[in-house]
């Protein structure tokens, strides 16, 4: 059965789809979580003796592992899925044993739709019970739709029925996803309020409800820091545990990430192969990181913020610009020229005071640097 | 070896702990109730056996410290803080209660501080009396030789990095072995503070059992690593031994020993009296005093930098006094502290929060949720994620705002011996009688008075408050008047939280200023303040806060207000020969910062922002100047300065030291020296007309290499970026954008540093009074060009083009504008000095040229007026003035002569 939400269509794992399902794996763009790590997730419950809560595919320490890496008693290696901080991926799963739902916040780019993946394949086998946020998400799709075929045919029946994909995990026990959780319209979000504290879905229509069987819980994940999101009710966001995923912590991960990334996108787009422009991508991460944390990489000289995200996602879109401008209009080497209007872009946002912050951050840390004198120049250029 | 253990059983009751551990606290305290020993014996010096009764009074409350300092040199100190969940802390008020001897067993202060001042010769007053402490990776633990019990480093903050790692420069090659993270890691954990609290501290009262598991760790590490690098424990060891013995002969068998887990072994060793005593002959020994002292568990903390080596004093002390349940008591204190700070936290974020802690430790694997675990479910549940509650939480209760409290009677602190030393060493008694004090600070008693002074002053001493100088505006001259009152001594008193110097409280308390400083201005009264102290240990950390403080500061008005403080301090360092070269570099950031914000920030004002704007802007331009001339060679003050009043530009000096007459003579220097001479008060005498360039100049040439060196290219391009940028604004002409007051002021800085050619001036005035502009914005323009004092009034008459300009543009203003237009010029014109006034009534009076008239003194007539000078008026000075040079005063006569009387 093919149910289609809002933004996103998902296949029922019921028992028959099973070899089909395998087929659209090896064939699809991007294989789902529990599919491409489907040996890692039987390693790991086989190696698992600890205690499993109700219907949870694997102990909540195992999932623990499962996103952080390690390598198990028999010798498999799991890999690791979040590189961060160990308690935060604690605290997360934690929170998914108990009643309570889990929030991921965090700027763009700080992978909370990946762990939210990871942490639903992992606790039920299946990542796809997923509703997508956006401006439009009706009501439909947190509660339940109607095929209206059958509606006017037969009436109103369990049959006429269409469950959201969270209603099908309160029945089912399973984890359901909610992304992009500020996107959705207030009167739709506070829609969540009742299936997290009664943890039953009403039906009026029929006179029934649908009850949350054990193992139910919810993954939501939110943008703090984007313009326009329609702020969570204190009502419902009692009913989350809030988990902040940070940013990259060093700056060597992140121009890693970076760079990764880059080279990713570039083939897609079939760039020229990343040339030496190693050096500028640390230059593009270092003036983010520094303006970001409102302090320099020495730890020696504040810095105003602005009011731009400036996140790794948007630190890998400048160095993609730079890296087509190079190509097609240059050399071929990213060079600091290439990048400079692009960062512009990037953190002179409020066109008043983002470039006040802009200015004195190039006059009081870029111009003195050693080295940085041609990205110095470059930015000079495009700023006046 | 005692590997026995009814050996030990008969023995001595040895409790090994680990400091400010409150599971060995309560361990302790159930232990002694259930022995009742004879005595007890704990680790610490023991001078303090004479003291140690004054912790049952009822005035003393914890968390305190045992303070030893050499009593010829209390910089040199050391300190055992004691908090209420300190195991010595329990074994003292347990003994006290039960009226139990008291002794402390640990090696002499008279030796640990005679020893510690031999390790560091260079005389940075005593770090820890043996090496190691603080700076260990795991000080808490109970193996790392007990940290928080030993002496923690000097109160003496001029040297952060001592108590970083105090005893760590001279070790840091040795062979470190931290037995604790040994076996953390042999029960897998990563975290050797969490092994010890999951295995020992959150078992409840473990009892007789806990203590022996801990000694026989303790004793198969020993076996394994020796003394694991602690070299000075083996001397420290056999004293604890011969304490133990004699108390056991005094007291019997029934003695007990609460120490650092690590000595326990050592303790039970067999070993001979005569031995002991052979390690311990010859120790250099120093005259020590002990007293009790007010701690604060911030300075437990170990991020305070004091280091006594925990994290969370206040999370130990809930853990120790709560009678149960911890993590439900704590998780609502928590909630309390956040409800009063107005967060939305109700009863079910306790109990989800106390939920998520609980399955977080199952989860973890740990017998109890600790703090990481209700500090992650705090965050998680009552925070929502975010990071700026819970440093409130960090702040308020795992640290904790606690400060202790010592009786009276406790000996004098060492603050008071220290001031008073430094009194008789300059002469400076206390006395009830008011007087005044003239400091020149050229003599160094002086220049050292005034340093006490200053310093009292920021210690909230005020024995002195300074004075306006009677005559002398110099800056090496200091009035103040004095006056002790008894209850100063009580500040003293209340002061020696901070340091047991007045320079090392001074620095100290400068220090925690700085940090908690709200404002940036008050960051710079401070460093002002730190300079006239000489707090120089305490600049860096206040020039961090300043710079900080200067980038997150939005307003340029703040910055343009915080500059000239700071470039004064500058110049007030070079008279008193402090290095100013951070102060410098400082300055110079800041300066970029205002660079980068002014011409933003002149948009859009209203008349009194851009009055407020204009002084800003003004006092800017003069730091601006002084701070390029304080960093540069002074030669470069004749670069500037071709205006009218060249003169009052001081003239390169070569070398002159702090001789104020040279600047003084540089000036004069138009008129006959013997008139200068024979004036008794050379500097008081009122100045030529200054005009605000004038007041750069600097009285005193000092050279300050370090100073001179530091970015001198950087503050002379600062200049000349300046200069553009006040040339940008000028050139500015959309009328809504910029205020004319701002642009007629910047047109005029730049003219009165020759950076604008007068015909460019003369263009940029025509452009501003030109029919297509407002009068009220023409006539701003025009008090922001030649308003401000007489230095504008002079302009005029010197320029008859621009007073023409001026003129014209007056002449123009249609009537119904005129009386809006009134009231700015009136403003503008009625500054100027009575003199000038008049000057420039006459030079218009005359009026526009009149064809026929010439006066034919062949001055040429200023375009617009008529013909220069009234010849007969004129002559009627010409014999002064030959008078004054000297000259035959013959020409007129008499009567003239009369006249010009």
């Amino acid at each position: 059965m093919t149910v289609t939400v809002p933004g996103t269509e998902f296949t029922d794992t019921s028992a028959a789809a099973g070899p089909t399902e395998a087929a659209g794996a090896a064939e699809a763009l991007r294989p789902h979580a529990e599919d491409t790590f489907a040996d890692e997730l039987s390693a790991l419950a086989a190696a698992d003796d600890r205690p499993r809560p109700a219907r949870w595919r694997l102990s909540p320490w195992a999932v623990a592992t499962y996103l952080l890496g390690g390598t198990l008693p028999d010798g498999t290696v799991i890999t690791p899925k979040y590189v961060g901080p160990r308690r935060i991926v604690e605290v997360a799963v934690t929170t998914l044993a108990t009643d309570r739902a889990l929030l991921l916040l965090g700027v763009p780019g700080t992978a909370k739709t990946w762990v939210s993946e990871h942490l639903a394949a992992a606790v039920s086998g299946d990542s796809t019970l997923l509703v997508q946020g956006t401006a439009g998400t009706p009501e439909e799709a947190i509660r339940y739709g109607w095929n209206y075929a059958q509606l006017l045919a037969h009436g109103p029946s369990r049959d006429a029925l269409v469950p959201s994909p969270v209603m099908r995990a309160m029945t089912d026990g399973m984890t359901a996803r909610v992304e992009e959780l500020t996107r959705i319209p207030a009167d739709v979000q506070d829609t969540l309020i009742t299936i997290l504290s009664e943890k039953t879905l009403p039906i009026p229509e029929l006179g029934e409800e649908a009850q949350a069987v054990r193992g139910f819980n919810l993954i939501a994940t939110a943008n703090d820091r984007d313009r326009g999101v329609n702020e969570l009710s204190s009502a419902l966001r009692r009913r989350f545990n809030t988990v902040v995923l940070p940013l990259p912590a060093t700056p060597e991960d992140e121009v890693d990430i970076v760079s990764r990334r880059v080279a990713q996108i570039g083939r897609s787009l079939e760039l020229p192969e990343l040339p030496e422009g190693v050096e500028e991508i640390r230059r593009v991460v270092t003036v983010f990181r520094e303006l970001r944390e409102g302090v320099t990489g020495d730890g020696r000289t504040k810095l105003k913020s602005p009011s731009g995200t400036l996140s790794t996602a948007e630190a890998i879109s400048v160095v993609t610009g730079g890296l087509a401008l190079a190509a097609h209009f240059g050399d071929g080497v990213l060079r600091a020229g290439d990048v400079a209007a692009g960062i512009l872009g990037a953190v002179v946002r409020d066109p008043a005071a983002d470039r006040v912050i802009w200015q004195e951050y190039l006059e009081t840390v870029v111009r003195e640097r050693d080295g940085w004198k041609d990205f110095y120049r470059s930015c000079r250029e495009v700023t006046a | 070896m005692t590997g026995d253990p009814r050996a030990r059983a008969e023995g001595p009751l040895l409790l090994g702990v680990r400091h400010h551990g409150p599971g060995s606290a309560r361990a302790v305290r159930a232990a002694l109730e259930a022995c009742t020993p004879s005595a007890v014996l704990i680790e610490g010096p023991p001078e303090a056996d004479a003291i140690v009764r004054l912790a049952a009074e009822k005035d003393m409350r914890p968390p305190v410290a045992l303070l030893a300092h050499a009593a010829d040199d209390p910089g040199r100190a050391g300190f055992w803080p004691l908090a209420g969940f300190s195991p010595e802390w329990a074994a003292i008020q347990w003994a006290l209660a039960n009226e139990v001897p008291v002794r402390f067993i640990d090696l002499p202060a008279a030796n640990s501080l005679a020893m510690s001042a031999k390790q560091t010769p260079a005389g940075a007053p005593a770090p820890a009396a043996l090496p190691d402490p603080a700076g260990s990776p795991t000080p808490a633990g109970p193996s790392t030789p007990p940290a928080p019990l030993d002496p923690v480093g000097p109160l003496d903050p001029v040297d952060p990095g001592d108590q970083a790692a105090p005893g760590g420069a001279g070790s840091a090659e040795r062979l470190r072995v931290d037995p604790l993270s040994v076996l953390a890691e042999v029960a897998g954990y990563d975290d050797p503070e969490r092994w010890w609290e999951d295995v020992i501290e959150h078992r409840g009262t473990g009892g007789a059992e806990a203590f022996a598991a801990v000694a026989e760790a303790m004793e198969a590490l020993r076996a394994e690593y020796g003394h694991g690098g602690h070299e000075d424990d083996a001397v420290r060891e056999a004293h604890m031994r011969l304490r133990l013995r004699e108390a056991r002969r005094e007291f019997g068998d029934e003695v007990a020993v609460v120490c650092g887990a690590w000595h326990v072994p050592a303790l039970g060793e067999r070993t001979t009296a005569t031995a002991d005593r052979k390690l311990l002959k010859g120790l250099p020994k120093v005259k020590a005093e002990i007293s009790w002292v007010p701690w604060t568990h911030r300075r437990l903390a170990r991020h305070s930098g004091y280091g006594a080596g925990i994290t969370s004093p206040g999370w130990y002390d809930h853990l120790f006094h709560a009678p149960d349940r911890p993590v439900e008591r704590w998780l609502t204190k928590v909630a309390g502290l956040l409800r009063d700070e107005d967060f939305a936290v109700s009863s079910a974020h306790v109990i989800e929060a106390v939920r998520l802690a609980e399955t977080l430790a199952a989860m973890r694997g740990r017998p109890l949720a600790g703090l990481a675990e209700t500090l992650d479910a705090v965050r998680a549940v009552m925070c929502e994620g975010s990071d700026v509650p819970m440093a409130l939480v960090w702040d308020r209760l795992v640290v904790g705002d606690v400060l202790g409290e010592v009786p009276e009677s406790a000996p004098a602190a060492p603050l008071q011996r220290d001031l008073t030393r430094t009194q008789r060493s300059l002469r400076l008694k206390p006395e009830a009688l008011e007087r005044e004090l003239e400091l020149d600070l050229r003599k160094e008693t002086d220049a050292g008075r005034s340093r006490l002074l200053h310093r009292l002053r920021l210690l909230g001493v005020d024995w002195g408050s300074p004075a306006v100088s009677r005559g002398s505006t110099g800056t090496f001259r200091e009035t103040w008047r004095l006056r002790w009152e008894p209850e100063l001594s009580v500040r003293v008193a209340e002061a020696g939280v901070w340091g047991t110097t007045v320079l090392s409280a001074a620095t100290a308390k400068a220090e925690t200023e700085a940090r908690s400083a709200k404002g940036l201005a008050e960051v710079t009264e401070l460093a002002e303040r730190c300079l006239l102290g000489a707090l120089s240990g305490a600049l860096p950390v206040v020039m961090r806060s300043l710079a900080d403080r200067a980038a997150l500061d939005a307003d340029v008005g703040h910055l343009a207000q915080a500059l000239p403080a700071l470039v004064r301090s500058v110049r007030y360092g070079d008279v008193r020969g402090t290095d100013t070269a951070a102060l410098g570099e400082v300055a110079v950031g800041l300066a970029e910062r205002i660079l980068v914000g002014l011409p933003p920030a002149c948009v859009g004002l209203d008349a009194d922002g851009a009055a407020e704007m204009r002084g800003h802007m003004e006092a800017v331009h003069r730091a601006i100047g002084l701070l390029s001339e304080t960093e540069t060679e002074p030669g470069t003050g004749t670069e500037r300065g071709t205006g009218p009043e060249t003169g009052a530009q001081p003239e390169p000096e070569a070398g002159t030291g702090r001789e104020p007459e040279t600047g003084a003579e540089a000036e004069l220097g138009t008129e006959p020296e013997t008139e200068t001479r024979s004036e008794p008060e050379t500097e008081t005498r009122p100045e030529p007309e200054t005009w605000p360039a004038a007041e750069t100049r600097p009285r005193i040439h000092t050279r300050t290499a370090g100073a001179g060196a530091a970015g001198a290219g950087a503050a002379d391009g600062l200049r000349g970026r300046w200069a553009a940028m006040l040339r940008s604004l000028a050139g500015r002409d959309g009328t809504p954008a910029t205020p004319g007051l701002i642009r007629g002021r910047a047109a005029r800085l730049l003219l009165d540093d020759a950076r604008l050619a007068e015909d460019e001036a003369a263009r940029l005035m025509g452009l501003a009074l030109s029919p297509g502009t407002e009068p009220p914005e023409a006539a701003s323009w025009i008090e922001g060009f030649i308003g401000g004092g007489a230095g504008g009034g002079m302009l005029l008459v010197h320029d008859e083009r621009l007073l023409g300009l001026v003129d014209r543009w007056l002449i123009s203003v249609p009537a119904e504008a005129f009386t809006d237009v009134l009231p700015l010029l009136r403003r503008t014109f009625s500054a100027y000095d009575t003199g000038v006034r008049r000057t420039l009534g006459e030079l218009v009076r005359r009026g526009p040229a009149a064809e026929g008239h010439s006066g034919g003194q062949g001055a040429p007539a200023a375009p617009g007026f008529g013909p220069g000078l009234d010849a007969h008026r004129a002559a009627a000075v010409v014999p002064t003035v030959r008078l004054l040079l000297g000259l035959d005063p013959a020409p007129y006569g008499n009567d003239t002569m009369e006249a010009a009387r």
